[in-house]
């Protein structure tokens, strides 16, 4: 390989996008000759500027109502284009009322679920760090942690070994969130823990991952399988991503 | 409330990448308010393609939506950013002297950080944006910027390597 050849691949080696023949290549590469290994290390020190929370824009408090807003425009310009005479007008007001109970009310209430949960699980993370709550079953072993949770739990939740892929599991624990007891996975990263609720979901409908932030810890959850998955940790984004990445191309 | 009508999957799927969306086009435009009226407008075209998504990344199916609004809005407010047309030939990357950078760029704070990545042309922003902030794969970056997953790695390449530089020169103005 050519020390030009090497300036472009290492990003792909850097981003984990290389083959393994090409990762060994570059492993070889930056055995072997001084400059490029100096570009590696340098592009490691940019790395780690970039890897900064700071950089990242939150949406300002508001843009979501505005969005909203915005999204339901469409509809309320088509009544407006139907001239209707007065009477209907009042009739569709009172239905606009009947709307807004019905649709617009449950709406808030879901979104004030997911804020719960949220709450939940941020609790439940804080607790399971104080000294002597981490897990119920330490244990690196899946087969050990998952029958622990039966006759404990009125579900068998899935319990993956990450080891390989720098996450350790490092044992089970019964919690409680969403107004029911769940399972928690603990996985550590280094020196981070990374909590995985898990538990049963009523609706069969599966959701994408979404993202949230509460009191500086990162928080990805989603549905799939009838399953509820809320993961929680210090680590950065990028890696809780990751992880739970890990966690779905297991399970699928 | 039904969960499979449109709207709520919409709710679902495409509302929780709020923060993705208004990061990118904070980004792209580098301000604050031409980034919300941004994403409202992108948050409008997703309503109006969401028939059009079968599944997958939500979060990389709307960020491709943001860009493409934030192409669109630059082109009609901004022309000379546009423009000032992307040459990957130009802007060819020159491989910074190693160790001098590596010293400075543990000098660098944040704010210079910023400051460089906002510097950047708009093409090697977006994927660095993508790829650093989001941690977009290349095969997602592909999608949401619109060039081949060959051009991902040699235009990260370029954008780290000017982002370098840039930070180099930061530090040495003063």
């Amino acid at each position: 390989m050519t020390c030009s050849e090497f300036r472009t691949l290492l990003h792909g080696y850097m981003d984990g996008e290389l083959d393994l023949v090409r990762n060994v290549d570059i492993e070889e590469h930056l055995r072997t000759c001084d400059a490029c290994s100096q570009v590696y290390q340098a592009q490691l020190a940019l790395r780690s500027a970039l890897k900064s929370d700071e950089l990242y824009f939150r949406a300002p408090a508001g843009l979501e109502r505005k969005v909203r807003m915005a999204t339901e425009r469409p509809e309320r310009k088509s009544w407006r284009r139907l001239q209707v005479p007065g009477w209907m007008g009042a009739a569709l007001a009172a239905a606009a009322v009947v709307a807004l109970a019905f649709f617009v009310l449950p709406m808030f209430s879901r979104r004030s679920q997911t804020e719960r949960i949220a709450q939940d699980v941020l609790s439940a993370h804080v607790r399971s760090l104080m000294p002597g709550h981490l897990t119920d079953v330490p244990s690196s072993e899946n087969h050990t942690v998952k029958p622990w949770f039966a006759g404990k739990l009125d579900f068998s939740p899935p319990v993956v070994d990450l080891g390989a892929e720098g996450f350790e599991l490092v044992g089970g624990r019964l919690d409680y969130a969403a107004d029911r007891p769940v399972a928690a996975l603990v996985y550590r990263r280094g020196k981070h823990f990374i909590n995985l609720f898990v538990w049963p979901s009523a609706s069969a409908h599966d959701s994408a991952e979404a993202a949230a932030v509460r009191q500086g810890y990162n928080v990805l959850f989603w549905t799939r399988g009838r399953t509820n998955f809320w993961a929680i940790s210090d680590v950065n984004r990028a890696e809780l991503r990751q992880f739970t990445a890990l966690v779905r191309a297991r399970l699928s | 409330m039904d969960t499979h009508s449109p709207s709520s999957a919409f709710d679902q799927v495409v509302l929780p990448h709020l923060d993705a969306a208004y990061n990118l086009a904070r980004w792209l435009t580098r301000n604050g308010n031409d980034a919300e009226d941004v994403v409202q407008e992108a948050f409008l075209r997703a309503l109006k393609f969401f028939g059009g998504f079968h599944g997958g990344n939500g979060r990389a199916w709307l960020l491709a939506i943001v860009r493409n609004t934030c192409y669109d809005w630059l082109r009609r407010h901004r022309p000379s950013e546009m423009s000032d047309s992307f040459d990957e030939e130009v802007h060819e990357a020159v491989d910074p002297s190693p160790s001098p950078e590596d010293r400075l760029m543990k000098q660098a704070d944040r704010l210079r950080v910023r400051e460089a990545l906002e510097a950047l042309p708009l093409a090697w922003r977006e994927v660095l944006i993508l790829r650093e902030l989001e941690g977009l794969s290349y095969k997602e970056i592909a999608d949401v910027a619109g060039i081949k997953m060959g051009t991902v790695m040699s235009r990260l390449a370029r954008a780290r390597s000017g982002l370098q530089q840039q930070l180099a020169v930061d530090l040495t103005k003063e």
